[in-house]
């Protein structure tokens, strides 16, 4: 399947697709964290027509339902069957920026596209773990993406 | 420390009465912007009901808002923006110069307003409202739509090129030769070359000194951090707005995230202040023999951002009623221009009294004919 990506400058980013039936989906997804679903008429393409809106708990959300948890059920089978996905581990040092932050503002799936599918505290994995959880110095990050999408994480993580 | 009562009084009742207008726009999902201007008629001097006391206070604030307004605007754009913006838009950018830039120099030249006037006028003409129409689209749901990303590439564009127009316009507006006026503008197109590479390369470093997970101390280090540096671009003519928007620039990612939010209310309250404080500047007999020619330049320009839009829109692919939609869109002047005229104003009253109508006309003009075209027939939903 096909995905497009178009830059809004200022607002943030569009992704667009057809889905089987025909219908061309669009997905806006605003910098401050909020989504917009529309659907293009066939009539008129050019002019969306809004199905809903998200804020980014209720995306959030949304996304576990669709499928983010299937992704940390099966991620290691995933990472081998899917070419260019990888599994990595990223460890929270102490005094880092995220340090008893909760781990929605680390924004790393909107900024690198990889996802966040576990973490493991001393000998407790907490899996897939929402957006509010708080992050604590030696947590470590169990990280599925692309290569560059793990490494980002890693600079966010570290630098913030 | 001795509170002044008249002074409490006085701003009370100002924000009273912003509040009142500023909920009555947002009925009509218009922007409260010309609403403020009118406000500001009323209370400064030739108007009905002056404000001694909160003058100062309403002139000190509004230099703050102007830092403010840019400062936030910064924080919007990323460089990957302005890049993508300008290999896709670049011929879309000159005839936006083009089209825009030259009715307000032919207006300023028959209103004899001299050298500094027609670039001022130029520059009102040519500055849609970036903070309106981004508003306007997220309202109006357009966020979706086709020609969309032609809008906000041609806002990004503008609004880059305000920062070398405005050094120019502020040295020579100050009384400067165009030879210091070059200067300064080389100034702060290298100021911005560094403010991308800094961003760029060490952009998480910047948001590292200011960076703190109390949102006080965020607030009040972004806010020192850009007041001293809106100090150093004013001190060497830059113009302080410039200085602003270079660090809304360089800070990204999660700090930029983060200022914005706690920014956002103190830029609210002293934006406000500010288009208050370009309504105070004028004098209401000033604008009356203007009204005529703000009026046509008005018609004029409305018809040229159109015809921008169009242009834009059409190389994005995009159908006519779409072409129309982004035309409609780009109509709003605002705040930019507002900043030019605060910018000339006190050297230039002619211009501000040309100007300040025709902004006022065209922040409500703009969006109501943006809501109404292009739809269909159907005027789009209110939010």
């Amino acid at each position: 399947m096909e995905v497009n990506e178009v830059l809004l400058p200022g607002v943030g980013l569009r992704f667009e697709f057809d889905n089987r039936d025909g219908d061309r989906i669009g997905v806006v997804a605003r910098r401050t964290g909020d989504f917009e679903i529309v659907v293009y008429p066939k009539h008129d393409p050019d002019q969306a027509q809004q199905v809903f809106r998200l804020s980014d708990e209720e995306a959030e959300a949304l996304a576990q339902i669709l499928g983010a948890p299937r992704i940390a059920e099966r991620f290691a089978d995933l990472t081998r069957e899917v070419p260019g996905l990888n599994a990595g581990q990223v460890t929270i040092r102490p005094g880092g920026p995220f340090v008893d932050r909760p781990l929605g503002d680390t924004r790393a799936r909107t900024r690198t596209g990889a996802s966040i599918v576990a973490i493991v505290r001393d000998e407790e994995v907490l899996a897939s773990p929402g957006p509010t959880e708080v992050l604590r110095a030696n947590d470590v990050l169990v990280v599925i993406g692309t290569e560059d999408g793990i490494a980002g994480v890693e600079d966010i993580v570290a630098q913030g | 420390m001795q509170v002044s009562a008249t002074l409490l009084l006085e701003l009370g009742v100002i924000l009273t009465v912003l509040t009142v207008l500023g909920t009555a726009a947002r009925r009509f999902a218009l922007s409260p912007i010309p609403l403020y201007l009118l406000a500001g008629l009323a209370l400064g001097e030739g108007g009905i009901a002056p404000i001694p006391a909160a003058a100062q206070f309403v002139s000190t604030g509004a230099s703050i808002g102007v830092v403010l307004l840019l400062l936030t605007l910064g924080l919007e754009f990323s460089i990957g923006e302005f890049a993508s913006s300008l290999r896709r838009h670049l011929p879309s950018a000159w005839v936006d110069v083009l089209l825009n830039a030259v009715p307000g120099a032919i207006a300023g030249w028959l209103l004899g307003l001299g050298g500094v006037g027609i670039l001022a006028l130029a520059g009102i003409t040519y500055i849609s409202s970036s903070g309106v129409i981004a508003r306007l689209l997220s309202d109006l749901r357009r966020l979706g739509n086709r020609e969309t990303p032609a809008v906000l590439s041609i806002l990004v564009l503008e609004d880059f090129a305000m920062a070398a127009y405005l050094p120019l316009l502020a040295v020579l507006a100050a009384g400067g030769t165009w030879l210091q006026a070059l200067l300064g503008m080389g100034i702060a197109v290298s100021a911005l070359g560094v403010a991308f590479v800094a961003s760029y390369r060490w952009g998480h470093h910047v948001g590292r000194i200011v960076a703190h997970p109390d949102n006080e101390q965020l607030l009040l280090r972004i806010l020192g951090l850009t007041l001293i540096v809106a100090a150093l671009a004013e001190f060497v003519h830059a113009s302080a707005a410039v200085g602003a928007f270079l660090v809304g620039l360089t800070l990204t990612g999660e700090s930029a995230h983060r200022a914005r939010t706690v920014l956002s209310p103190l830029r609210d309250l002293f934006a406000a202040i500010f288009f208050l404080a370009i309504g105070v500047s004028v004098n209401p007999a000033d604008l009356v023999p203007m009204l005529p020619a703000a009026l046509l330049l008005a018609v004029v320009t409305a018809g040229t951002k159109v015809l921008t839009g169009q242009f834009a829109a059409r190389r994005e692919g995009v159908a006519r009623p779409g072409q129309l939609r982004a035309g409609t869109a780009l109509i709003a002047r605002g705040e930019f221009s507002l900043v030019i005229i605060g910018l000339v104003g006190t050297s230039l009253e002619d211009v501000g009294a040309v100007a300040t109508p025709y902004v006022f006309i065209l922040a409500i003009v703009g969006p109501v004919l943006a809501r109404f075209t292009g739809t269909g027939g159907r005027p789009a939903p209110a939010r």
